[in-house]
């Protein structure tokens, strides 16, 4: 009944491919960008944006990335951590020698290295599938983190081994360092993250993303029928690794503030993964839905006793949380394969439907 | 199905809806957050550090009431020693009314630093963090009493110097290889001419600190004549085994403030007999304010500690000695200002004010815990010294009086650390000292 | 030209002028094999056996290890610690495939891989909410485990062997016999051998795929305790454990997924070659800690040249 497509008719091609082409969708939409880009800056606090909302961004960026990777390509990467990290250090680098540029622009520009240096560990995946892969990503992410602290000119020499943000100013305000409104720094991030899902859901339609698709599909089938392998693969690690490294430089620069290696280190590229297949494999919402989960959930958990005023310490309430996220992740698994995005398939069919199930 | 997590999805949703946090402390509390780790590969030293901490202000509840009149409020936050975790607990907890951080990483101390000034709330990272924010006129909102790792070096390169002579000498240096285990190469490299000695560094990553055969077969090979150690964590005991394994003299091996715990050698025990540790907090439970502590909140069992034994060990005593520096500070705020509840500014105020004199220390039931600190506006980290304490095989004992830093070396370096970071930020705040 | 030297000569100079240092760091490079080999071997038994790529491994390490400790700090005497470890052990194994394993049939391997990791969060939050982060000290005399070592005067030096180094490369060989014994000669290996074949062939034969599964994740708790206990000996017990196991991924990837043989041989390659970069090239070269990367980029470039590892079995593609 609310989903029904029912008198909506489509007089173009055009409008027929449209990215939404139900009118609920669209009005979703806009509802969500209008949430998004005007609701929560008015009311949230500096904790909603600063703690929940900014990374929930960054990773969802991160989810994005690797779920082109992973989710459309059918590459299982766990090196997404170092991929954030090289696009972090590029864009600290790169800020360094121009400090004026425009920092948003710089965001960007740190995603070409991160991808240079993707398509660099992403060579072997034409020979190598599968667990196999898995563990060459894991070699990147290794290799990666120890470079980040063996090469001091990545950090200017700075003594702590850190990258300390500067202030900088895109458009004549203030969008990085300690002086930056958050809701500044959300802003900032959640434009990014919008033109970046939209751009991506374009190239994932288009003749490239097919072409992941069907390398993910099945590669034999896909290189027989005139897929070339080569700049399948490796122009999927190329754009995966730019929206990491985007993600990276957006954490550090809009989220953190200043960053160690362990800001990059496995376990992040294990998170994000999560994200991924929680979400769904294949699906940009899932990016979305999957980075919310893991990322809001725990906050959640670490709040409630606060809130509730009940007197845990904090210690149990994190490992109480650990065994939460553990048990949850499992049952996603089990209740709903193909993760939160499937689920909001459902959801919308059944919606469709109601209130007749037939 | 899936209307069960269709309900738990918005019984979730409701939940968090609902969470707000509470933005105006009530009248006459001090609050307090403390960014703690029990969970993680680091939890060994969190635990007892965040014990000793909490049970300190916990006891001054119980035995005077608070401080001034207000009582304190702590609250913890489980970091995990994870910095994204770290600023996570920060936003949660600074709009509270926070008084000072102690965030017990240095990589949660780089990331609060720079807000520190915006949001007026002091970081007190003692021991630990940027060495550079012991130049007062360049952090008037950062803190590291008692001393600096650069300080604290140079401490320990004096105390080779005294057995035995240091020129001459190869000296390794073996560090965890992050910021913090990188944090003092700086001052080796400037003191090695100076004192003529020579350095070979020996870097442990994180994910090796187990695993540290080749790096003690690289020592073997290098034969220094004394051994420096930056270590954290599982990596502490893992090196002092490693250096029995080669037969590394003991009492030429010497550990910095964070690698010569309790935590860290009672798994080594007998095999780590004379290994060298440097400290700046009295060890044991023989002292009155201790005592008030076991009495008070330990035996009333309002403290976290597993066992009694736990009290009065070497990071339990820096988590005390923490908490006594913010309770001075808050002391001295408060006869500034002449309110009992006071806000961060006065605590920064605080925390330039206040004397942990001799005669203070005493009267605080502390005789001989530690050397005296001077808070000033230019020099904010207080006095600098620490001593060298020695494991016997079963526990640590003292062996040195405080050994002074050599503050004309480190100071011009602090300095010039200090104007390298004020000169990569723009509008940084900064104060002049009178 | 002075870096070429120092690559192409330098080392095998400085081999050949410190003869015993080289013995030793050949020694060193055996004993950690050996335990690489263990911890590689955990995985192996699963996965060939369930097609489960299991990452919780490392953390089954750690909580045998706890519960060991554990047990004993509670005034258990070490050997019945030992036995009830090793049925705490049965236990995780019996419930994971219960709550876990058993829903997931037929799902792709990535399903089954992030289920191990779930299983991984679960693991570390009940295991400090059972025995607390703090580290803890392995019972290394108690269980009766030499301590000593023996100094050996030869080529002109002196090579220094653990006697626990020596214990744990003769309980990992007996484990691997053991288990080599377990695979071929018994009734119980010969149906995992069949199950590790073919899933359905097995179970129409009669094979209990659930009670295969049990066994074979026993096992690997019965490998974890020992790679526990061998690696605790060398430091202590805690959390930070963990990550020892991500050593073993490169151990896998040489020796082939599926093979017992290439887990011990991919062990001792990556055990020698690991030690021998680091001392001769790593930290003369490239400012050390090499050894953090070093099997996982040895792992690459060997991938690059034969994609199913040294033992593994042949990919044959089809449409």
């Amino acid at each position: 009944m609310f989903y029904r497509e029912a008198g909506q008719f489509k007089t173009t091609y055009q409008a027929d491919s449209a990215k939404f082409p139900i009118f609920q969708d669209k009005l979703f939409i806009w509802i969500y960008l209008a949430i998004g880009f005007i609701a929560i800056p008015l009311m949230a606090n500096d904790f909603f944006l600063g703690a929940i909302m900014i990374p929930f961004l960054v990773f969802t960026l991160a989810a994005i990335g690797l779920n082109i990777l992973t989710g459309f390509t059918g590459q299982i990467s766990l090196g997404t951590g170092a991929f954030m990290g090289v696009g972090a250090y590029a864009c600290y680098k790169m800020t360094t020698y121009m400090p004026d540029v425009n920092i948003i622009i710089l965001i960007f520009a740190s995603g070409i290295f991160s991808a240079g240096i993707g398509v660099l560990f992403g060579l072997p995946s034409l020979r190598i599938k599968g667990f196999y892969l898995v563990v060459t990503t894991l070699a990147a992410q290794f290799f990666l983190e120890w470079a980040f602290i063996r090469f001091e000119w990545l950090v200017n020499y700075n003594p702590s081994g850190a990258i300390e943000v500067p202030q900088r100013e895109a458009f004549g305000i203030i969008v990085t360092g300690a002086s930056a409104e958050p809701v500044t720094r959300y802003l900032v991030c959640l434009g990014i993250v919008v033109v970046m899902t939209w751009i991506a859901s374009n190239i994932i339609s288009g003749r490239i993303g097919r072409s992941w698709m069907m390398i993910r599909d099945m590669d034999i089938a896909a290189e027989l029928m005139g897929v070339r392998p080569l700049h399948a693969k490796l122009s999927a690690f190329a754009v995966s690794s730019f929206y990491c490294g985007v993600a990276g430089a957006m954490m550090v620069f809009l989220w953190l503030g200043a960053a160690e290696v362990e800001s990059f280190d496995y376990n992040h590229s294990f998170l994000v993964l999560f994200m991924v297949i929680l979400g769904g494999l294949g699906s940009l919402l899932g990016s979305y839905l999957g980075a919310a989960v893991i990322w809001i959930l725990p906050v959640l958990i670490n709040a409630t006793p606060r809130f509730f005023g009940l007197d845990i310490g904090s210690a149990t309430v994190q490992h109480i949380n650990e065994m939460l996220i553990g048990i949850m992740i499992v049952y996603f698994l089990i209740a709903e394969p193909h993760g939160l995005a499937r689920l909001w398939a459902i959801i919308k069919q059944k919606l469709r439907v109601w209130p007749f199930p037939y | 199905m899936l209307k069960k997590l269709v309900l738990g999805a918005a019984a979730l949703a409701v939940a968090g809806s609902m969470i707000h946090v509470p933005t105006a402390s009530a009248e006459d509390t001090l609050y307090v957050p403390s960014l703690s780790y029990r969970t993680g590969p680091f939890a060994g030293g969190g635990i007892p550090f965040a014990n000793g901490f909490a049970d300190y202000l916990n006891m001054l509840n119980a035995r005077d009431g608070g401080i001034g009149g207000a009582k304190v409020v702590v609250e913890e936050c489980e970091t995990g020693y994870n910095a994204q975790k770290g600023v996570e607990c920060y936003e949660a907890t600074k709009g509270n009314g926070a008084l000072v951080y102690n965030p017990l990483s240095t990589g949660i101390t780089l990331q609060i630093i720079p807000k520190a000034p915006v949001d007026k709330i002091p970081v007190l990272s003692m021991g630990y963090g940027l060495s550079a924010v012991a130049i007062g006129e360049k952090f008037p909102y950062g803190f590291n009493y008692p001393t600096s790792y650069w300080n604290q070096m140079s401490s320990i390169l004096k105390y080779i110097d005294q057995n035995g002579g240091i020129k001459g000498k190869k000296i390794g240096f073996i560090y965890l290889d992050v910021g913090y285990g990188k944090e003092p190469i700086p001052l080796l490299d400037q003191l090695a001419p100076e004192m003529g000695f020579e350095w070979v560094g020996f870097p442990v990553g994180v994910k090796e600190m187990q695993n540290q055969s080749s790096t003690w077969l690289n020592v073997r090979k290098e034969r220094p004549d004394w051994m420096i150690m930056w270590g954290w964590g599982a990596m502490n005991p893992t090196a002092v085994k490693e250096a029995a394994k080669i037969k590394f003299p003991m009492d030429k091996f010497i550990g910095n403030w964070w690698a010569g715990a309790h935590a860290d050698l009672n798994s080594v025990g007998e095999t780590g007999k004379g290994y060298l540790a440097a400290n700046f907090s009295g060890i044991g439970t023989d002292f009155p304010a201790l005592q008030d502590v076991i009495k008070h909140v330990v035996d009333a069992g309002n403290s976290q500690v597993s066992s009694k034994d736990d009290v009065g060990n070497v990071l339990y005593n820096r988590g005390l000695f923490n908490a006594v520096i913010v309770s001075e500070a808050i002391r001295a705020a408060q006869a500034a200002t002449g309110k009992k509840s006071i806000t961060g500014e006065d605590m920064r105020l605080g925390l330039e004010t206040f004397d942990l004199s001799e005669a203070r220390l005493k009267e605080l039931g502390l005789e001989g815990f530690t050397a005296p600190i001077k808070a000033s506006c230019a020099d904010h980290e207080g006095g600098g010294s620490v001593f060298i304490q020695q494991w016997d095989g079963s526990d640590w004992a003292r062996i040195t009086d405080p050994i002074e830093p050599m503050n004309d070396i480190v100071r011009p370096l602090l300095e010039a650390a200090a104007d390298k970071y004020v000169s990569e930020q723009a509008d940084w705040q900064t104060q002049t000292c009178g | 030209m002075e870096l070429l030297y120092n690559i192409f000569i330098d080392p095998f100079v400085q081999m050949y002028s410190l003869p015993d240092f080289f013995l030793q760091v050949l020694w060193e490079g055996f004993v950690a094999g050996t335990l690489y080999s263990l911890i590689a071997l955990g995985f192996v038994l699963i996965f060939k056996a369930s097609g489960v790529f299991n990452f919780a491994q490392g953390i089954m390490v750690v909580f045998s290890a706890l519960t060991l400790v554990g047990l004993y700090a509670l005034g258990v005497p070490a050997y019945l610690a030992v036995v009830l470890t090793l049925v705490v052990m049965y236990g995780l194994a019996f419930s994971v495939e219960k709550l876990v394993l058993r829903h997931l049939v037929n799902q792709p391997d990535i399903i089954l891989f992030m289920s191990t990791i779930g299983l991984t969060y679960f693991l570390i939050g009940f295991g400090e909410l059972l025995f607390g982060g703090e580290p803890k000290a392995m019972i290394t005399e108690e269980l009766g485990l030499p301590t000593g070592d023996t100094v050996f005067d030869v080529l002109g030096g002196i090579v220094v062997i653990q006697h626990i180094d020596v214990a744990a490369a003769i309980i990992a060989f007996i484990l691997i016999a053991g288990l080599a014994i377990f695979f071929n000669k018994t009734r119980v290996g010969r149906a995992l051998r069949a199950v590790a074949d073919d899933h359905q062939a097995a179970l129409s034969v009669g094979i209990s795929l659930n009670q295969i599964w049990v066994i074979v994740w026993f096992t690997a708790g019965i490998v974890a305790l020992a790679t526990g206990i061998m690696w605790a000996a060398k430091s202590d017990v805690s959390f930070a454990l963990e990550v020892v196991a991500l050593k073993a991924l490169p151990v896998l990837v040489l020796g082939g997924f599926t093979s017992i043989p290439g887990a011990i041989i991919g062990g001792l390659i990556i055990g020698f070659g690991e030690k021998l970069f680091e001392l001769y090239w790593g930290a003369p070269l490239l400012g050390g800690g090499t050894d953090s990367w070093f099997a996982f980029i040895i792992a690459l470039i060997f991938l690059l040249y034969k994609p199913e590892g040294l033992f593994g079995e042949k990919l044959i593609e089809r449409i």
